[in-house]
C-alpha cells in the first residue's frame, strides 16, 4: 500500500484537508475520499466532460488532475454552485427549460457553462456550442442546454445591472 | 395543439427530479455507498474465441486487501455441469456462461472472474495475478461469414430454429423467421419499376454516459439487496433468482437514478457478480465499469446486412416488398432481428410482401436493445429504396409515401393489422411544414426525407397512490424513470384527481414496495404505467367517495367528484374539496390507498417523418447539417417540452449512428476504438437545433390518448441523411456510418 499524502486545499469555499494516494485522481478524491459525488465519471480519460470542475477558476477535467496537485488551490464542483439562498441562475435555467434528461452530464455542463459565463457574459450560440463541445450529452441533443445557457446569461446580465444601480 | 379539455395534461411543469440533478444530489449507480463497502473488479477475456484450459486465482487471493475471488465455479449449477450430469435448461446454461465463462470465451470482454478488495486499485492489481490458460480458437466476426458451413462454431450444439423445425446440423444461425403476405412473385410481376439494393451497418453503442454499476449486500440471513442502475428492477430480480437459485422474495432490487440507458440497461451484467462477491466477503461490494468495459462488456446493437427489393406501378402504387435481414447477435442469440423484420415495411400498405430474418451468432459482445431496437438500419434500407422508387417514377418523395402509407385496417407483412394510427397525418404535417418548401440553393446541397414506424409496447405495470392528510398524494410506481416519467405519471394522476402536479409526489419503488412492473423499454412507461396510475387514481376516488358517503350518511352512488370537490345529489349543501376530505381520513376509517395493476395488451404505435438539409464538401466528404425537422404522432403529448426533448435527443442519436459511430475491429476480434475519443458521439458543435412538430392523433385506449414517444425519433435519421446526401451528391451511400471516406467512395472521388 503506497504512503498517503496530506493535501490542504479549498473546495467550494471551504478549507479541506484529506489524505490521498499519489496515483489517485482529483475525481477519485472528490468522489471516494470526500464524498462529493456530484462530479461524475463518464470515461476517466478526459473525453466526456462529466467530471468538469473549476480549478482556480479554470475549467478542468478532474479525471486528468491528480489529487496531490490541488494542494493550496481553489476547487469548485457542482455542489458549490447553489447556496442556501437558492439555485445559481444556470441551475435555474436548466430546470426552467428542461435542459436535462438523465442528468448525468448536467453537473459537468453546469460547471463548463459557468466557466464560460465567468469569462464571457454574453456568448453567441455558436460560441456556447464550441465551448461545450468537450461535454458530451447523450439525451438532449444539446438544443435545450444551449438555450438554458443563453437564458442564464441574460439573467446574470440583469442581476449585474441591478447591482450597478 | 390544444388540450382545452385538460388542465394538467399538455402543460409543462418542471421535472420532479430536476433540482436533485442540477445540484449533484441525485444518486446514480456509481454514487452508491454502504458501510464497510468493498470494491469489485472483473477479469475479461482478451480473446474473441478461446477454450479455457485452467484458471488459477491463488496468487490473487493471496494479495493483501483482497477479500473474495469468484469464477464460474461459484455459480449454482456449475457442479452438475462439471459432473456432466444433465445441463437442465439450455437458457440457464447460457445465462451462466454469459455471466462468468466456464469452458469457452466467445468475445473479447467476456467475463471470467471477479475480485473484491479494499480499494479499486488493489482489486485491479489482483486481476493481473489471475492466470488463465487459453487455447485460442479461430473467431468469426461477420454475419455472412458466420453463416458459411466452414465457419467456426460458437456453440457446438446450437441448431437453427425456424417454423420448419430445428436444423439437422449445428449452425451459427440461431433462428430464421419468415413473414409472408400475398405472393411477392405476383407482386413484382405487376410492378413497372423495381429497385433492389444491399445495405450494411456496423455495431453502435447506446452511449449512455453513466457506466454500469452495481452494489450488492448478501447478508447472513440469506437476504440479498442490490442497488443498481437499471431500466427494470423487477427484471434484475428475476434474473438473479434464476441465476442464483434464490426465491424471489429473498431478493430486493433498488433502482438508482439512471444516467442514460436507451435500451442498454435492460440486461443485468454486474449484479450477480457483486452478489457472489458479497456473499464470499461478508461485506457489501460495489462494481463500476470503466468506459472500455461499457463498450466491450455490455449489449450494443447488432451489425447488419439488409437486402431490400421493392416494386411499384407508374401510378405510384407499391406492388411488392421483399427483404432479407442478417443480424449479428453477438456471442449469444437474441439480436433485435425479429423486431426489425416486423417493422421494416410497417409504415406502408404493401399488397405482397416477404421478409426473411436471420439471427446469427458471431464473436462479438452479445447485442441488445437500443431505442426502437433493430429498426434504424431497417429504415435506412427501406427508405432509400422507397426514395429511389419515387424518384424513378417521377413522384415527390412525400407524395409517393402518402400514396402508399399504412392506414387503419392495413395488414402488415408481419401479420398485425394497424388500428388507429397517425401515419398519413404525420406525412401531411411534414408536407405542409415550411421547411419542406423552403428554398435550398447552392451546389452540393440536398434535402432528404424519411418515414419510419415503430411498434412500441404495453405489458405489466403496478402502482399505488396513498392519500396524505394534507391533501397531497404519494405515488409509488414500479417503473424506473429513465426519461422524465415520474413527472409525466404524476401529471396523469393530478389530472385524474383534480390536483396540481405539485400535490402528487411520485417515487420509483424498489421490488419490495410495489407489484411486478416490466422494464422501462418499448416507449411503454408513460403509456402503460400511465394506465396503471390512472386506475390507481380512480380507485382512490372511489374510496374517497365511499368515505364521503359514510360521513354524509347518503348512498355512495349519489356521491360524485367534479373539479376537485366531492358532492352528493341528495344534499346540495354537502361539499368537500379533496384536501378537506383527505384531512378527515384519520377519523373516518384510516388511510386510503389506491391500487393500479395492469397488463396492457393494446397500445398505440408510432410514425415519424424527418426532413434534413445537408451540404457535402466535395473534396473532403464532410457532411454539414444545415437544418433538421422531426415530425411525429405522439397520440397526446402529456408534457410537450419533454416530448420535444425525446424527439431532439433521439434524432441526435440517429445522426450519430448515421455519420460518426461504429465499432472498429482488428482481424482478431479486438475492438480498436473503445474510448469516447475514438468512438465519436455527436457534440454540441456537430448538430443543429432539431426543430420538432408534434402531431396528435389520440390513441383511444389510453385514458389521455398517449402513444409511446421515446424510440421513434432514432429511426428515420440515417435514412433521411442518406437521401439528403444522395440529392446533394448524386451518390447512394448504402453503408453506415456514412463517413467522409465512404461518401467520397460512393461519389467515385476515391
Amino acid at each position: 500500500m503506497p504512503d498517503k499524502i496530506r493535501v490542504c486545499t479549498t473546495i467550494n469555499g471551504e478549507q479541506v484537508e484529506f489524505l490521498c494516494e499519489p496515483h489517485q485522481s482529483l475525481l477519485e478524491c472528490l468522489r471516494d475520499v470526500l464524498g462529493l459525488t456530484g462530479t461524475k465519471e463518464g470515461c476517466n480519460d478526459g473525453n466526456c466532460g462529466a467530471c468538469s470542475v473549476l480549478l482556480d477558476g479554470r475549467l478542468a477535467n478532474s479525471c486528468l488532475v491528480l489529487g496531490v496537485e490541488i494542494e493550496g488551490r481553489q476547487v469548485t464542483t457542482v455542489e458549490g454552485l447553489a447556496s442556501w439562498r437558492g439555485l445559481h441562475p444556470l441551475q435555474q435555467a436548466f430546470v426552467a427549460v428542461d435542459a436535462l434528461q438523465c442528468g448525468y452530464c448536467t453537473p459537468g455542463m453546469l460547471i463548463a457553462a459557468r466557466a464560460l459565463l465567468d469569462r464571457e457574459p454574453d456568448p453567441s450560440e455558436e460560441r456556447i456550442r464550441t465551448w461545450l463541445a468537450g461535454n458530451l450529452c447523450r439525451c438532449t441533443g444539446y438544443d435545450k442546454i444551449i438555450r438554458a445557457v443563453r437564458a442564464a446569461a441574460a439573467t446574470l446580465a440583469k442581476q449585474a445591472q441591478e447591482v450597478q444601480r | 395543439m390544444t388540450n382545452e379539455q385538460y388542465s394538467i395534461v399538455g402543460t409543462c411543469p418542471p421535472r420532479v427530479d430536476a433540482v436533485d440533478k442540477v445540484t449533484g444530489r441525485a444518486v446514480y449507480g456509481p454514487d452508491v455507498s454502504l458501510p464497510g463497502l468493498l470494491h469489485g473488479q472483473v477479469l475479461r477475456s482478451p480473446h474473441a474465441h478461446a477454450r479455457i484450459r485452467a484458471i488459477d486465482t491463488s496468487r490473487a487471493q493471496a494479495l493483501p486487501g483482497v477479500r473474495a475471488v469468484v469464477t464460474a465455479g461459484d455459480l449454482p449449477g456449475a457442479e452438475e455441469r462439471a459432473a456432466g450430469s444433465g445441463e437442465g435448461d439450455p437458457q440457464a446454461r447460457t445465462m451462466r456462461d454469459y455471466t462468468l465463462a466456464s469452458d469457452k470465451v466467445l468475445f473479447v470482454g467476456h467475463l471470467i472472474a471477479a475480485v473484491a478488495a479494499s480499494s479499486p486499485h488493489v482489486a485491479e492489481q489482483a486481476l493481473a495475478l489471475i492466470a488463465v490458460d487459453y487455447e485460442v480458437l479461430p473467431a468469426v466476426m461477420d454475419v455472412l461469414e458466420a453463416m458459411q458451413d466452414a465457419a467456426p462454431l460458437l456453440h457446438e450444439t446450437m441448431k437453427t430454429w425456424s417454423l420448419a423445425g430445428e436444423s439437422q446440423a449445428p449452425s451459427n444461425v440461431a433462428s430464421h423467421v419468415r413473414y409472408v403476405k400475398g405472393d411477392v412473385v405476383q407482386g413484382f410481376a405487376e410492378a413497372d419499376v423495381i429497385v433492389e439494393r444491399e445495405f450494411r451497418s456496423v455495431t453502435v453503442h447506446q452511449g449512455y454516459l453513466e457506466p454500469h454499476a452495481s452494489t450488492a449486500l448478501w447478508g447472513l440471513d440469506g437476504r440479498l439487496t442490490v442497488y443498481t442502475t437499471t431500466q427494470g428492477a423487477f427484471g434484475v430480480r428475476d434474473h438473479l433468482a434464476t441465476l442464483l437459485h434464490l426465491p424471489l422474495s429473498t431478493i430486493r432490487v433498488v433502482p438508482t437514478e439512471v444516467g442514460g440507458a436507451f435500451g442498454g440497461k435492460n440486461a443485468s451484467h454486474l449484479d450477480a457478480i457483486a452478489a457472489l462477491l458479497s456473499r464470499k466477503a461478508g461485506r457489501p461490494v460495489k462494481i463500476v465499469m470503466t468506459r472500455a468495459e461499457v463498450f466491450l462488456g455490455t449489449e450494443p446493437t447488432p451489425g447488419t446486412v439488409i437486402r431490400v427489393k421493392m416494386g411499384a406501378t407508374r401510378a405510384g402504387r407499391l406492388t411488392a416488398a421483399q427483404a432479407e435481414l442478417y443480424y449479428e447477435a453477438g456471442a449469444y442469440p437474441g439480436s433485435m432481428m425479429d423486431a426489425a423484420a416486423n417493422a421494416i415495411f410497417g409504415a406502408y400498405d404493401v399488397p405482397h410482401g416477404q421478409v426473411d430474418g436471420y439471427d446469427v451468432v458471431v464473436n462479438r459482445p452479445k447485442t441488445g436493445a437500443y431505442r426502437a431496437p433493430g429498426v434504424t438500419p431497417a429504415c435506412f434500407a427501406c427508405e432509400q429504396v422507397v426514395d429511389e422508387l419515387a424518384e424513378r417514377l417521377g413522384f415527390d418523395p412525400l407524395e409517393f409515401r402518402l400514396l402508399n402509407c399504412a392506414r387503419e385496417g392495413t395488414r402488415q407483412v408481419g401479420g398485425a393489422v394497424h388500428t388507429s394510427i397517425g401515419a398519413a397525418e404525420v406525412l401531411e404535417a411534414t408536407r405542409a411544414h415550411e421547411h419542406y418548401r423552403a428554398p435550398l440553393e447552392g451546389a452540393q446541397r440536398g434535402r432528404g426525407v424519411a418515414f419510419g414506424y415503430w411498434g412500441n409496447w404495453g405489458a405489466q405495470s403496478s402502482s399505488t397512490i396513498s392519500v396524505n392528510a394534507d391533501g397531497t398524494v404519494t405515488l409509488v410506481v414500479g417503473s424506473v424513470d429513465i426519461t422524465g416519467t415520474r413527472t409525466s405519471l404524476a401529471m396523469q394522476v393530478a389530472e385524474t384527481l383534480g390536483l396540481t402536479v405539485e400535490q402528487v409526489k411520485p417515487r420509483m419503488g424498489d421490488t419490495d414496495s410495489v407489484g411486478f412492473t416490466e422494464t422501462s423499454a418499448g416507449s411503454r412507461t408513460t403509456v402503460a404505467t400511465g394506465i396503471a396510475v390512472v386506475k390507481a387514481a380512480q380507485d382512490v376516488l372511489a374510496q374517497m367517495c365511499a368515505r364521503a358517503a359514510s360521513m354524509w350518511r347518503v348512498p355512495v352512488d349519489t356521491v360524485s367528484y367534479c373539479e376537485g370537490v366531492f358532492s352528493t345529489s341528495q344534499d346540495p349543501g354537502q361539499r368537500l374539496p379533496f384536501a378537506e376530505l383527505a384531512a378527515q381520513l384519520p377519523y373516518t376509517g384510516g388511510a386510503v390507498t389506491g391500487v393500479g395493476n395492469v397488463d396492457v395488451q393494446e397500445w398505440g404505435v408510432s410514425f415519424g417523418a424527418h426532413i434534413v438539409d445537408v451540404e457535402v464538401d466535395p473534396e473532403t466528404g464532410r457532411v454539414t447539417i444545415l437544418r433538421y425537422t422531426a415530425v411525429q404522432d405522439v397520440g397526446r403529448a402529456i408534457h410537450p417540452v419533454q416530448v420535444e426533448g425525446q424527439m431532439q435527443g433521439g434524432t441526435v442519436q440517429g445522426i450519430g449512428w448515421a455519420l460518426y459511430e461504429g465499432y472498429a475491429y482488428d482481424g482478431e476480434g479486438h475492438m480498436l476504438n473503445p474510448t469516447l475519443l475514438d468512438y465519436k458521439l455527436p457534440t454540441a458543435l456537430d448538430v443543429p437545433p432539431i426543430e420538432t412538430v408534434i402531431v396528435e392523433v389520440p390513441y383511444p385506449k389510453h385514458p389521455y390518448g398517449a402513444r409511446g414517444v421515446g424510440e421513434m425519433p432514432i429511426v428515420p435519421p440515417p435514412a433521411a441523411l442518406a437521401n439528403a446526401i444522395y440529392r446533394a451528391t448524386g451518390a447512394r451511400v448504402c453503408q453506415l456510418p456514412m463517413t467522409p471516406a465512404r461518401i467520397l467512395q460512393s461519389m467515385g472521388v476515391i
